[in-house]
């Protein structure tokens, strides 16, 4: 089986974002990048399904020259080869999901797994997108029943499952109030949500072996996607600090403040 | 004139998700600024009872389409069906509120209409054809204004920033269409309910949430929950340890709420946990740790272990009933 998984750079989410003071854009100096979490949870989880059921992990990733260290970090992790898109510039929601549209159609994989959002715009729509644009089935927020603790986790079981005739997958979705279970048609766009699976570090020989492994480079003419945003950004800012609040001694203080002061109790 | 869609949502049990009312109060404010009429759509097997539901302050029409086939919520049944009546209807904007369904739902819908969407919209500016909308990037630390310039333009709305609407003037009318069902390639499985006497947690007005401070400890959490008429929430920590169910995690990848009165208790107060709770409007921190991030968003902090302080927080709370 061939799995597509994306591997988007964002900023480490450990880092303070600041807004720069003309509201242009967010203050790059200092920060550090990362795979996006959620996309990692992807490339574990094609990792799991590949290692179980046979076949190659394909990682995709879109931006300028530097996303070449996300890529290189899936490779590591073991993904088989990766694929570039390469653009400088801003990307939307719409255009993201038109160039794995393109690479999904170049590629044919049975599965694509994407994390539900990226931790910089938490849009939470380029999968839900390309579904569309493609055709297939989706199912977003994929979780399991098993808990991070379980033994399934730490024998790297895949929780999605893939039918005894390898023609659908079945996922747990994290929703409102429960969990909702869907069955699939393969091919199709899966979305990850964080209790899917614990990524797996990359090892000293993962590393070794990423460093011959192939990057293939495209860029959006040679797909022939028009990636002229439809989203603009017009203007960003800080959200308003909170006043600053008090430390109280005891609990009949605290009491006392709900009640006659914040009114909450 | 323009119209704003807002699609609403029934619950597996078969009621209206309240979330649906907040994001029609979203479709109402946006309506106002842009000069446009405000429709609901609804989708189910029989719709005719919640329908009477939707006809609140404000709506001009309810759209209803009953048919088996929506019976169980599907974003592939569901998104040709959505995007056909905002064709038919020639809709300008449409939306939902940001729950588990309206973040699957429309981006298919948008995707469907070769639509440009935002995310999450907490405040609608400007008026007329210049509408931007203000919504959260980076777990919430950056409030970005976006401007959509697709002909038809789709949101979600997060549910705690606009108001729930409520009766008032009963304007609207009930117009049932004929949904445009295309056939599935996934299949409905099952649901299974996590069932709680709690509130539901984005719907409380006040909300106990626990963290690894407990160690996976969550009677004095649940104890001063039910004194309070409160609905418990976890951090991720706790979520991801398995000691509580998923559904109770509060934070940027979790729930998002903004009660009344959050406590947050033995929980450090991660960048991801305070997206979720800090528009919450009273807060309250214990922490043994006088240093914890929480304390940089609470109101009233409490250096102390909960373990010796909730217990004494919910007998002094329950001499206040007396």
């Amino acid at each position: 089986m061939k799995i597509l998984v994306t591997a988007k750079r964002v900023e480490d989410p450990e880092s303070k974002i600041k807004v720069k003071p003309d509201g242009s854009g967010i203050v790059q100096e200092g920060l550090k990048y990362k795979i996006n979490p959620f996309d990692e949870i992807g490339v574990e989880e094609g990792l799991r399904l590949a290692a179980k059921h046979g076949g190659e992990v394909v990682v995709v990733s879109i931006g300028g020259k530097e996303v070449q260290e996300q890529l290189r970090h899936a490779l590591a992790m073991g993904a088989h080869r990766a694929v570039w898109v390469n653009h400088t510039g801003t990307l939307d929601q719409l255009a993201l999901a038109g160039l794995l549209q393109k690479v999904a159609e170049k590629e044919k994989p049975d599965m694509v797994i994407l994390g539900k959002q990226s931790i910089d715009d938490d849009q939470n729509q380029v999968g839900q997108y390309l579904a569309e644009f493609l055709g297939w089935s989706q199912a977003t927020f994929a979780s399991k029943v098993e808990s991070l603790e379980s033994e399934q986790e730490k024998n790297k079981v895949p929780a999605l499952q893939v039918g005894a005739d390898g023609k659908t997958v079945r996922v747990v979705r994290e929703v409102d109030n429960g969990l909702a279970t869907l069955e699939c048609a393969l091919p199709a766009v899966v979305t990850t949500d964080l209790r899917l699976n614990l990524p797996r570090y990359a090892s000293l020989p993962g590393i070794m072996k990423a460093k011959s492994k192939p990057i293939e480079e495209l860029t959006p003419e040679k797909l022939g996607v028009d990636v002229t945003p439809k989203i603009q950004v017009l203007k960003m800012s800080s959200p308003p600090p909170r006043k600053a609040g008090i430390k109280v001694p005891d609990v009949a203080t605290l009491v006392d403040k709900l009640r006659n002061e914040a009114k909450a109790v | 004139m323009p119209i704003v869609l807002i699609v609403a949502e029934q619950q597996p049990d078969g009621h209206l998700r309240k979330a649906t009312l907040n994001a029609i109060s979203a479709g109402r404010t946006l309506a106002e600024k842009a000069g446009a009429e405000l429709h609901l759509a609804l989708l189910s097997k029989d719709p005719s009872k919640l329908a009477e539901e939707l006809k609140v302050q404000g709506v001009k029409a309810v759209h209803t389409a009953a048919a088996p086939e929506l019976e169980h919520y599907l974003a592939e049944v569901y998104a040709p069906v959505i995007a056909g009546l905002v064709q038919e209807l020639k809709a300008d904007y449409v939306g939902m509120a940001s729950t588990a369904m309206g973040k699957d739902l429309m981006p298919r819908v948008a995707a469907r209409l070769k639509a440009a969407m935002a995310t999450d919209v907490m405040a609608f500016n400007g008026s007329g054809a210049d509408i931007s909308f203000t919504r959260p990037m980076w777990a919430g630390n950056v409030f970005a204004e976006v401007k959509l310039t697709t002909p038809v333009k789709v949101f979600s709305a997060r549910a705690t920033e606009f108001p729930a609407s409520t009766g008032g003037q009963p304007a609207g009318e009930v117009k049932a269409f004929t949904p445009k069902l295309e056939a599935s390639k996934t299949k409905f499985v099952d649901f299974k309910e996590v069932k709680s006497a709690r509130p539901e947690l984005t719907e409380a007005r006040v909300v106990v949430s626990g963290g690894r401070g407990t160690k996976g400890d969550f009677k004095e959490i649940e104890a001063l929950a039910d004194e309070l008429g409160a609905a418990v929430g976890a951090s991720r920590a706790v979520c991801d340890a398995g000691w509580v169910p998923n559904d109770l995690q509060v934070g940027q990848t979790g729930k998002v709420v903004a009660p009344q009165l959050y406590i947050a208790a033995g929980i450090s107060g991660a960048i991801q946990h305070l997206a979720g709770m800090k528009s919450s409007k009273t807060i309250v921190a214990i922490n043994k740790d006088p240093e914890a991030p929480i304390f940089q968003v609470a109101d009233y902090g409490l250096v102390a272990d909960l373990f010796k302080v909730l217990p004494e927080l919910r007998e002094a709370l329950h001499k206040l009933k007396e």
